[in-house]
């Protein structure tokens, strides 16, 4: 029991940015625009925050100051660059999964290219000291993630303009016809999606390395889009599916120090959170939960 | 008027469209190094002489560069294959990854515990690689077709459980340390002595004569056979084609199963092809993903993939040469971004052509 208590606060370490990019990505695809992108708006923020916070550092900016400046700057750039997504996908009618596959792409270079024209190498500086735990050893990014989730939930299903963002996702000529804009709404959607995954990048990079790689991010973006369709689209679904992953995910680490679990490679743990999904997937098919329209670009007037 | 309608055609086309959107992502590339700094003349001299061995610096020629070139190309291209076929019935298939992965995984397997005659041994490699690609590709197809979960998480889910798979695998394949196994024995070895003589010593492999069939193959499935047939209906409308008694379900399966096949296939060339011993796999190797791009500068069709492959075949190749001239070889990748951007954003074109059609009716109808 102890052991498990233990083992909390590397789960909220893990667990928090997964859960943040996952809140974010539900609230894209609530409003009817699927983000895949999420990987890459990770890496994004995540290289932002690493070198924001690296050059604050070396320039000697007081450490709780310069730790706060590189998330916002990382979740600012994570929004920036889900502006392509947005106008792809709602001002052009484009393919919202080649699109995202596109940024995807796109972030695996862009980070590493400015990582090489930043600090000459294929990687950001290391920094000094990342984000501190508290007196209970858990980094702030969990009380981060909870606020987050806490929010979305609070916003899409207890205030109109939720209700309304909702509707854009289910059946957006019917929000249109009640004078919702959907296109203000699925863009609202998709930066915040950005931002959160930009934030979540930061976080990420903060909290478990010391510098941002090609390997910092490592599909985290992808559970995330897991975590949206196991939780079906629901903020307590989406948090009890991140939960789940981030404890498989701290559990191979934590595996090597049991002497009963270490015959098994810990490989067999990576895998776990993508099995699960998988079943869960296939056991949960036949009632559809996603958003009616998601992934379906809106036309004013059609049909 | 003529003018207008040929350009009006030209954007109709798909090929010509590629070749813009091509030339689009290199022109941003292109303006991105300079805007850092460096000279942009590098990236073409490291791009010429990727793709004909040509150093423009020293006036040197190395047909070494070639080889590479097309060696690179083949997994670049069979990945293409992969997400065209899946495409062509209206599926995402970003799987190409976990499937290539299995594929080199079955090969390597084969390869250092298979039986060592000449010949078979390596068919054997390379058939395995093709039917647990197959294998790894139809399990999308099925829960596509009979559990309707969504391809894209799917594939997602299964590129990762191939990775981790495949490392469980290889780590308890002959020889196995933390990052390779044992060699392989020489009949695995798919070398091709002809080539390395002429290309000065290139890896350059029998590969490139599998991507080749693989090639005609997939013209003639698509083109030439009712499967094929079935298959496009299913992608233009799922609904039609049910209905004209295409069975979709069956359509799908083994529609995955094929695109799965070319990506396995690949895995297969570069395991037996690029290496002398089996990889223990620390991450992927994004040939699958590449694969995308490739498909979708292609438009799916067998001719557009293998020059989109040998596209990125070239830009591979050219990384060290970049990086080399101080140009951040990462460019490839951002210009590869870009160009599946710009692709995505090519249905903008057609809301253009619907903006030009009205304002044309309606001044038509104004004069009148």
């Amino acid at each position: 029991m102890s052991m498990i208590l233990g083992m909390f606060p590397s789960i909220l370490m893990i667990v928090a940015p997964i859960l943040i990019t996952a809140i974010g990505g539900m609230i894209c695809e609530k409003s009817g625009v699927v983000n895949i992108a999420l990987e890459g708006l990770m890496a994004i923020g995540a290289c932002t925050a690493a070198s924001a916070h690296v050059l604050m550092e070396s320039a000697g900016v007081p450490h709780q100051i310069s730790i706060v400046l590189a998330l916002v700057s990382g979740a600012f750039a994570g929004g920036a660059f889900s502006l392509i997504h947005a106008v792809a996908a709602i001002n052009l009618n484009a393919d919202q999964t080649i699109s995202g596959t596109g940024i995807n792409l796109l972030a695996s270079g862009a980070t590493i290219f400015a990582s090489q024209i930043l600090f000459s190498a294929d990687r950001t500086r290391e920094f000094r000291m990342g984000m501190q735990t508290d007196f209970m050893g858990i980094y702030p990014t969990a009380y981060i993630a909870i606020a987050v989730v806490i929010l979305s939930w609070f916003m899409l299903y207890k205030l109109p303009f939720g209700m309304h963002l909702r509707a854009c996702g289910e059946h957006p000529s019917a929000a249109e016809s009640v004078g919702v804009n959907v296109k203000r709404m699925r863009y609202f959607a998709v930066l915040s999606s950005g931002v959160l995954a930009g934030l979540a990048g930061g976080c990420v990079v903060l909290t478990q390395t010391i510098q941002y790689t090609s390997n910092t991010i490592n599909g985290r973006g992808f559970i995330a889009l897991a975590a949206v369709s196991f939780g079906r689209w629901k903020p307590l679904g989406v948090l009890g599916a991140a939960f789940l992953f981030g404890a498989a995910q701290a559990f191979a680490i934590i595996a090597n120090n049991i002497p009963a679990l270490r015959v098994l490679p810990t490989e067999v743990f990576n895998i776990l959170p993508y099995v699960t999904t998988l079943v869960a997937l296939v056991l949960f098919s036949g009632k559809n939960y996603a958003p009616r329209a998601a992934g379906k670009p809106y036309e004013k007037g059609a049909s | 008027m003529m003018h207008a309608k040929r350009k009006q055609r030209l954007l109709q086309s798909d090929a010509a469209v590629s070749v813009l959107v091509v030339l689009l992502g290199f022109l941003c590339g292109t303006i991105l190094i300079a805007l850092v700094g460096k000279n942009p003349l590098n990236m073409y001299k490291a791009l010429l002489q990727s793709v004909s061995g040509y150093n423009v610096d020293n006036g040197k020629m190395n047909v070494r560069y070639i080889g590479e070139t097309l060696n690179y190309s083949v997994p670049f291209i069979l990945c293409g294959l992969s997400m065209a076929f899946a495409n062509r019935v209206g599926l995402f298939n970003i799987g190409g990854e976990g499937q290539y992965i299995m594929g080199m995984t079955m090969a390597q397997t084969i390869a250092l515990l298979g039986p060592a005659i000449p010949y078979f041994h390596w068919m054997l490699a390379i058939l395995g690689a093709v039917v647990v690609g197959a294998f790894w590709g139809g399990i999308v197809g099925i829960l596509k077709a009979k559990y309707e979960v969504s391809e894209v998480v799917s594939t997602i889910m299964l590129n990762y459980i191939a990775l981790y798979l495949s490392r469980i695998i290889c780590l308890q394949l002959p020889g196995a340390t933390t990052y390779k196994t044992a060699n392989f024995p020489e009949t695995a070895l798919i070398g091709n002595s002809f080539f390395q003589k002429i290309t000065n010593n290139s890896m350059l492999n029998n590969g490139i004569f599998m991507m080749i069939i693989a090639v005609l193959l997939y013209w003639f499935i698509m083109e030439k056979t009712s499967l094929g047939y079935g298959m496009r209906a299913t992608g233009f409308n799922k609904e039609a084609a049910r209905a004209s008694g295409i069975p979709v379900v069956k359509s799908i399966a083994l529609s995955m199963a094929i695109s799965g096949a070319f990506a396995g296939l690949a895995g297969g060339i570069v395991a037996l092809g690029s290496f002398k011993y089996g990889r223990v796999l620390s991450g992927m190797d994004n040939y699958g993903f590449e694969g995308i791009a490739v498909a979708l500068v292609g438009n799916s069709t067998a001719l557009g993939t293998m020059l989109a492959g040998f596209l990125f075949g070239m830009l591979k190749n050219a990384q060290a040469l970049m990086q080399s001239k101080q140009i951040p070889k990462e460019i490839t990748f951002i210009i590869q971004g870009l160009i599946v951007i710009f692709i995505a954003l090519r249905s903008a074109l057609k809301l253009y052509q619907e903006y030009m059609d009205k304002r044309s009716l309606q001044k038509e109808v104004g004069v009148k």
